[in-house]
């Protein structure tokens, strides 16, 4: 389970990386979206990789078996906020467009 | 409403300053009796840092400066304030800046001191461009910030070195410590910083310069920064730490120079003035100058004299800056060159100046005489033997002599001679009662002190010299008459030599240029400028051009290759080895599901550039695999945020294509060899940060997971938190706290996109109409029945239908998922991301027009209403004795229902759920508006073009 995640984490974190070096605001945000899952998962993948124990209390289950609540809390606000971030961004990049009439993330295409 | 509100302010300030001046009074038994008030809160203890305030006699006579002449200012601010000013941010200024030098009088910790000190720094600053609009306040003010700012750091410093000496900041601690301080090797670099910090704050030489230009602030500022309270915090500190700090070599030496050079200077430059603040600015520098000289001879006797200087400073330089306020105020002018004769126009305010001068001065029955007296008799002592200590007492009658020359100018020159000519103003008249009060008051202590030392002012200079000096307390007389003594021959050599000097000047004095000749032209304003030009810009440029980019990819470059290096070093540095990766136990499933997971990732970085949607399509299927991957993993709460997330920002990016410039494959000129490189190094870099980031995932999840504040967190969730979701439970209870700081965010971001929004200028479409639809619209103008885009919204008429009818579905899954939340997955976040799709799935169905002629969503209120549930909850738990956000869990019998659990928590969870709703719906809206608008605006460009 753990080898797949990881690497999961590390195809995203790769073709996130690549995708906010390109000079296009589109593919930044996409970038930075790929970024965060990758980062949400790895966060998550600390408290342990357990499956069927969510971390929801009843009488049957012995409370040291359940996974860890505490980075699912974490990641559960960061990806709401996450959404917001995006929002932002991609009004800005809209903005800058609006302005400048290119996508290019500098406000103008390649110096020449 | 003008004048009451220009009245108001006054009178709450004025109270809140005698309020402080009584409280200070009444502290007087406590004090005089040798006790030291002492009030200690605790900070930082780790770090040695408390909110220690110690009162000793010393600083509450300096408390009782503060607070006294401040309330004066007030009272006098009150009618030199004009009505056009915004009178309540003066006020609000100079009551903070009262506050912040109230704190470094009374505190007792040496890092707090120098907290305390920045503020009065900067509220220097602000007091100084009150009037903003003028650029020599502007100049001044900064000027004023840098110079005494850095002081400040070095004073910090300076004080760090101190406590680390002494192993406290506790000033009592220090204070007692000053044989330590002094043998240490640190004490010569301790004492270097805190002089810095010392003497440009009381703008000793070579750091006076700001003074002078501080004067664009306005005169009450002037009066009680500039003369009286901020600029002796410079001697107050080196009073305050003469126990721990003087009686060396060095301290003589670096203090005594500083003090000697500006002692003449001050008063040199003084006479040649020809602004009326200039002239007292340049005096209160040559006083203070007297000050430090007095501390840096080391002997009790001269700190007595300082001490008692720095109360009769305050008072004659006060008043004197409050009449020059009032001739400003009266004749539009300060210039001496133009004014002359207002004794006729003036001739209270004209005695009052004329008794403050002559205490400047040093003229006998007067305060200013006695403290003088005690420096001369000081200046005639040998203390450390050396040309400094031979040259002191010339140096000291010399600018005893000067002092007398530009106190006599100022009296001679504004109010004798002939009437005024041109003034700016119509004929000057006295001012209001109440605005001469605060001179007269201080006039009269300036004699009633000259003349009675030993019984007005005796007792508190007592107090306050015992609280500074303790047991070394020498013997010393307050009194008018010592007999005939080298003292007073030297008092009336300055004052005989002082008028002749004056009368000889006079004539060139009435007509010369601003500033004293030679010197005229050696600004240290100048100077310092220059220096600011250097560092602040032409450095700043070089190193912008060497090292700067202004564009993105390059920063980002580096963030990402310093952040792969600041991975892999402690990974190195520790030994890391990738432990064998262990391939068994795999599920086929999960690995076949990331199989997918993995070739939509790449395939939307693949296509990003150039198929936008189909890049946006796939990564929302890797979202979607990542939503599973939560199910499979145990965490169905983050689960259900995952998919709801992934639905409104798919909709979101999709409402912003349309504005994204047309690019397809062949519309991109030849990839240069350079690009190529470019593209190249960039793979080479991400592809190391994935294989970085795998190795770390993998290590950190096959570790033990360590038993960590898990456990708390399961164990308490119910029998605490009343909730059995415990990701629930830590969100709305325990780790509450975060929770709304993280909906504030979402709330602020939410609103600068709205902002953003309103003033924005989409860019033309990158598309045309499709086809299809061009054809449909065709098709309605065609036929007679019909009109233009009937056929476009009838072809999604089935799926919209249902998508209105699923309208009430939704609102009841959003609210059965808030309910269960704290007891299963769900709860505010995704109930509210759920309410949210509700609405949007209603925008979708119609169109923004049709959803918003049936519901009217007002997103800011919800945001508004949900911030302050959350907050008020939190609230609520003070009322019941408890600390912030503490909530109570119970169940309550509901009819029908049954038992339901209770819990404030989900008040709380009603909050964020609120804000969440409020935030995602105004950010989804906003965009789609822009559709509108775009329409909207082109229809009436269309008619402009047409009526052209």
């Amino acid at each position: 389970m753990e080898i797949i995640l990881s690497i999961a984490i590390g195809v995203m974190t790769a073709c996130g990386v690549w995708l906010i070096l390109r000079p296009r605001t589109y593919q930044v945000i996409i970038g930075l979206s790929l970024l965060s899952y990758a980062v949400n998962l790895f966060i998550f993948g600390v408290g342990g990789v357990k499956t069927n124990v969510p971390p929801i209390l009843s009488d049957d289950v012995a409370i040291s078996t359940l996974t860890d609540p505490v980075p699912q809390a974490l990641v559960l606000t960061a990806i709401v906020i996450g959404f917001a971030t995006t929002a932002l961004f991609l009004v800005v990049l809209l903005a800058s467009r609006g302005l400048t009439g290119t996508d290019h993330v500098d406000g103008r295409d390649d110096r020449k | 409403m003008q004048t009451r509100s220009r009245v108001l302010p006054a009178w709450l300030a004025g109270a809140v300053a005698l309020l402080s001046l009584l409280i200070v009074a009444a502290c007087y038994p406590a004090v005089s009796a040798g006790e030291i008030i002492r009030f200690e809160g605790q900070w930082l203890p780790q770090l040695g840092l408390n909110f220690t305030l110690r009162l000793d006699g010393f600083a509450w006579m300096f408390a009782m400066l503060i607070t006294g002449i401040g309330f004066l200012v007030v009272v006098y601010a009150r009618y030199y304030m004009s009505e056009d000013d915004p009178v309540p941010r003066f006020f609000s200024f100079l009551l903070a800046f009262m506050g912040a030098m109230l704190g470094i009088v009374i505190s007792g910790n040496v890092i707090l001191l120098s907290v305390f000190w920045e503020l009065t720094s900067i509220f220097s600053f602000l007091l100084i461009s009150y009037w903003h609009n003028s650029p020599a306040a502007r100049d001044g003010a900064r000027m004023a910030l840098t110079i005494t700012g850095i002081g400040g750091f070095c004073l910090l410093i300076g004080l760090l070195l101190l406590g680390n000496i002494v192993g406290s900041y506790d000033l009592d601690k220090i204070l007692q410590s000053g044989d330590i301080i002094r043998g240490h090797s640190l004490y010569l670099p301790a004492l270097v910083f805190v002089l810095l910090g010392a003497l440009t704050k009381s703008a000793q030489f070579p750091f006076h310069f700001w003074l002078p230009n501080a004067m664009a602030a306005p005169t009450p500022v002037s009066a009680y920064l500039h003369s009286a309270t901020m600029v002796k915090a410079g001697v107050f500190l080196l009073v305050r730490l003469w126990p721990a700090l003087s009686g060396t070599y060095e301290w003589f030496w670096l203090v005594g120079f500083a003090g000697i050079v500006t002692l003449l200077l001050g008063a040199y430059f003084a006479m040649f003035q020809q602004d009326l603040k200039g002239l007292l600015a340049y005096s209160t520098i040559s006083h203070l100058g007297l000050i430090t000289t007095l501390l840096s001879l080391g002997s009790p006797l001269a700190t007595v004299a300082a001490i008692f200087h720095m109360a009769n400073h305050a008072t004659f330089k006060a008043s004197l800056f409050m009449a020059a306020g009032i001739i400003d105020h009266e004749t539009g002018t300060r210039d001496m060159r133009r004014l002359s004769g207002l004794f006729r126009f003036l001739p209270y305010t004209a005695t009052l100046a004329m008794v403050a001068s002559a205490a400047m001065a040093g003229v006998p029955l007067l305060n200013g005489f006695l403290s003088k007296e005690m420096f001369f008799a000081e200046a005639v002592e040998t203390h450390a033997d050396s040309i400094l200590d031979r040259i002191l007492p010339y140096v000291a009658t010399l600018a005893g002599a000067f002092s007398v020359t530009y106190s006599l100018r100022f009296i001679h020159t504004v109010f004798f001679g002939p009437p005024p000519v041109d003034l700016p103003t119509e004929k000057p008249h006295e001012p209001p009662r109440w605005m001469r009060f605060p001179i007269e008051f201080l006039v009269v202590a300036c004699l009633i002190v000259g003349i009675m030392p030993a019984i007005s002012v005796g007792p508190f200079l007592h107090t306050a010299v015992v609280s500074v000096l303790g047991q070394d307390t020498p013997e010393y007389s307050l009194s008018v008459w010592h007999g005939v003594n080298l003292p007073l021959i030297m008092s009336a050599i300055a004052l005989v030599g002082g008028a002749v000097l004056y009368f000889l000047l006079k004539d060139y004095l009435s007509s010369c240029e601003d500033g004293p000749p030679f010197l005229r032209n050696i600004k240290g304003q100048r100077i310092f400028e220059r220096v600011l030009v250097e560092v602040s810009w032409r450095w700043a440029r070089l190193l912008e051009q060497r090292l700067g980019t202004r564009s993105l990819q390059p920063q980002l470059r580096w963030v990402v290759a310093v952040g792969f290096l600041a991975g892999l070093l402690p990974l190195y540095l520790s030994g890391f080895e990738p432990r064998a990766f262990a391939f068994s136990g795999i599920d086929p499933t999960f690995a076949a599901i990331w199989l997918i997971g993995i070739c939509l990732a790449v395939g939307t970085a693949y296509l990003a550039k150039y198929h936008r949607l189909a890049a946006l399509v796939m990564l929302g299927g890797v979202g979607l695999i990542v939503c599973i991957t939560f199910v499979w993993l145990s965490a169905p709460d983050l689960a259900i945020t995952q998919l709801l997330v992934e639905i409104v920002t798919t909709v979101l990016i999709l409402l912003g294509l349309r504005w994204l410039p047309k690019r397809t494959e062949d519309s991109d000129e030849k990839i240069t060899l350079q690009a190529r490189f470019r593209r190249f190094r960039d793979l080479a870099l991400a592809i190391g940060c994935g294989i970085g980031m795998t190795f770390i995932a993998y290590a950190v999840m096959t570790m033990p997971v360590p038993d960590a504040i898990a456990n708390y967190f399961l164990e308490n969730a119910y029998t605490k938190g009343g909730g059995r979701n415990v990701v629930n439970v830590i969100l709305v209870d325990f780790r509450g706290f975060d929770t709304l700081g993280e909906i504030a965010v979402l709330g602020v971001v939410a609103l600068t996109v709205f902002a953003l929004l309103r003033r924005f200028r989409p860019a033309a479409d990158s598309m045309d109409v499709p086809e299809q639809q061009q054809i449909q619209d065709r098709f309605d103008e065609e036929s007679p029945n019909r009109s233009s885009g009937d056929t476009v919204r009838d072809y999604l008429l089935v799926p919209s239908v249902i998508m209105q009818w699923f309208f009430p579905i939704v609102i009841t899954f959003a609210v059965y998922i808030f309910m269960r939340g704290h007891d299963l997955p769900g709860g505010g976040f995704s109930a509210g991301l759920t309410l949210s799709i509700a609405f949007l799935l209603q925008y979708l169905a119609g169109g923004t027009r049709w959803a918003e002629d049936r519901i009217r969503i007002l997103p800011l209120r919800w945001m508004g209403a949900g911030l302050l549930t959350a907050v008020a909850t939190g609230v609520g738990a003070w009322f019941l004795g408890y600390p912030f956000l503490t909530s109570h869990s119970r169940y309550l019998e509901v009819p029908l229902i049954g038992k339901v659990p209770a819990a404030t928590a989900l008040l709380f969870d009603l909050g964020v759920f609120l804000l969440v709703v409020g935030s995602t719906v105004l950010i989804l809206v906003a965009l789609a508006h822009q559709s509108i608008r775009v329409n909207r605006q082109r229809t009436l460009d269309a008619e402009k073009a047409k009526e052209a």
